[in-house]
């Protein structure tokens, strides 16, 4: 009998010593509700190549970009490939929530101010809820502000140099390494030369990284004209182009720097959407940057 | 079948439910607090998970823990950002997880004691033994258990990237801060 009861005793206490924290591991995680995975970095920085990404800057944060384009690589040795000339953006982003960013930027191409708010609508989710694309909406305005008032045309207004573009983003994380995204775009510009284009043009964009280490990205970024003028009734000058750029992030913790190729100088989306003059594979091919440096301004608790 | 031998089946069978049966004192943590110290050189780094689901067994010890490792909170958004996609790779390793026993305990008795917790811990897809020293304490119904210990980066094949500029110190300094409540 005691021998008896001694090996029941044993086995209970052996069953019970093994299987224990097993069990008590998976009582916890039936405790633990099914939550929601959001996606996040889709993209290393808010910008691809010269347009936008589905990011926005965190909360308190703020970033100042400086990209620059140096002039075309088939000006020959006499531009020194392109490197004499420079097109700059000082730009400063900043987040007002997590989901929600602010811009001001100045462009040395036709002297443009610029500002946008952007806001992330969805974000691409998993779990307990699904949701299989990031979504952010933009919407900035961009003023020319050359030409001088006199050396403007008769009839040119102030608000004949304004520009407005509405774009949303749409991204997915397909995986950490490969994000793509579409960038349906309109454009708005208060004055354009009728007799070469419209007041309103629609594109699309289309764009994607592939990430080749922790910290290096490959990006590439098309911007699809819809309903453009055909380039073989314009005259020469006044072709335009549909802006394609190629693009390496390299992120450097606070600072991401791109480099980019790409067939336009400008960087408000009206001039690289809308009025790029550069044909990509013509070698009309401008080198690039992108720097940005981040700052959290406020802290989190 | 005899009487005696049937009585002897009875019993051995209550004993073996028993068995199962006896430990019931079981606790869930109410309060969580998992963080993380790393002293760099150019910036220091502090994160803190106050979503950790862990569960205590105070009959045999067992203890396990849960913590997804996207709910720990940096003073700065950007830290979070890298520390999940360039550190934990959160994507592919979401939680980090503790099953084991403290050992040493005495259910009930007052005041605080020290003991160790020894057992599994896994993160970054790497299982390891630990064996850390703490304290529990018996306090009003509840449990307070504390422990604190580093963690060598490398024992968990976590890589720090060549380009990071705010050095990450290879060793950091974890701690742990639960109370529990009888389920």
């Amino acid at each position: 009998m005691k021998k008896l009861l001694l090996s029941s005793a044993l086995i209970s206490l052996l069953t019970t010593a093994a299987f224990s924290q097993d069990d008590l591991m998976k009582e916890l995680k039936k405790t633990q509700k099914s939550d929601t995975d959001y996606a996040f970095q889709t993209f290393k920085g808010t910008r691809l190549v010269n347009g936008h990404t589905v990011e926005t800057k965190g909360k308190g944060t703020l970033e100042f970009i400086f990209a620059h384009r140096f002039g075309a690589m088939n000006g020959g040795l006499y531009e020194m490939f392109g490197l004499d000339e420079a097109y700059v953006r000082l730009g400063l982003d900043y987040g007002i929530t997590d989901n929600m960013s602010v811009s001001i930027g100045r462009n040395s191409v036709d002297k443009t101010m610029d500002g946008y708010v952007k806001y992330k609508l969805i974000r691409q989710s998993s779990g307990a809820r699904n949701f299989p694309v990031t979504i952010t909406a933009l919407t900035g305005i961009a003023y020319k502000i050359s030409p001088k008032k006199k050396d403007a045309p008769a009839g040119f207004e102030n608000v004949d140099r304004v520009a407005y573009n509405t774009q949303l983003f749409i991204a997915r994380k397909f995986s950490p390494a490969l994000s793509l995204q579409l960038m349906p775009t309109f454009i708005h510009r208060n004055a354009v030369d009728k007799s070469v284009e419209k007041n309103d043009l629609m594109a699309l964009g289309f764009g994607g990284r592939l990430k080749v280490t922790r910290s290096i990205a490959l990006t590439t970024e098309y911007y699809l004209r819809l309903d453009a003028p055909d380039n073989d009734l314009l005259p020469e000058g006044q072709k335009r182009y549909n802006a394609l750029g190629f693009g390496i992030d390299i992120e450097t913790g606070g600072h991401v720097f791109q480099l980019v190729l790409t067939n336009t100088r400008g960087l408000t989306e009206r001039a690289f959407v809308g009025e790029t003059t550069g044909d990509f594979f013509d070698g009309n091919i401008h080198l690039g940057f992108n720097v940005t440096r981040t700052f959290q301004l406020k802290k989190k608790k | 079948m005899s009487l005696t031998l049937l009585r002897r089946f009875f019993v051995s069978a209550i004993l073996l439910l028993l068995g199962y049966a006896a430990p019931a004192q079981k606790f869930t943590a109410e309060r969580s607090e998992l963080s993380f110290f790393s002293d760099g050189i150019v910036e220091d780094i502090d994160a803190k998970n106050n979503q950790v689901g862990s569960l205590f067994d105070a009959g045999n010890g067992d203890v396990v823990f849960i913590a997804k490792i996207r709910d720990f909170v940096f003073p700065k958004s950007l830290m979070r950002e890298h520390f999940n996609e360039k550190y934990m790779e959160t994507e592919k390793f979401p939680k980090a997880t503790f099953q084991g026993k403290l050992v040493g305990v005495k259910a009930g008795s007052p005041g605080e004691q020290k003991i160790r917790a020894v057992g599994k811990l896994n993160m970054h897809g790497v299982t390891r033994d630990i064996d850390v020293p703490g304290t529990v304490e018996f306090n009003g119904g509840k449990v307070l258990t504390k422990s604190k210990f580093k963690v060598r980066l490398e024992d968990y094949n976590i890589k720090i990237p060549t380009l990071v500029w705010q050095n990450i110190a290879e060793e950091v300094e974890v701690r742990v801060d639960f109370t529990y409540k009888p389920i």
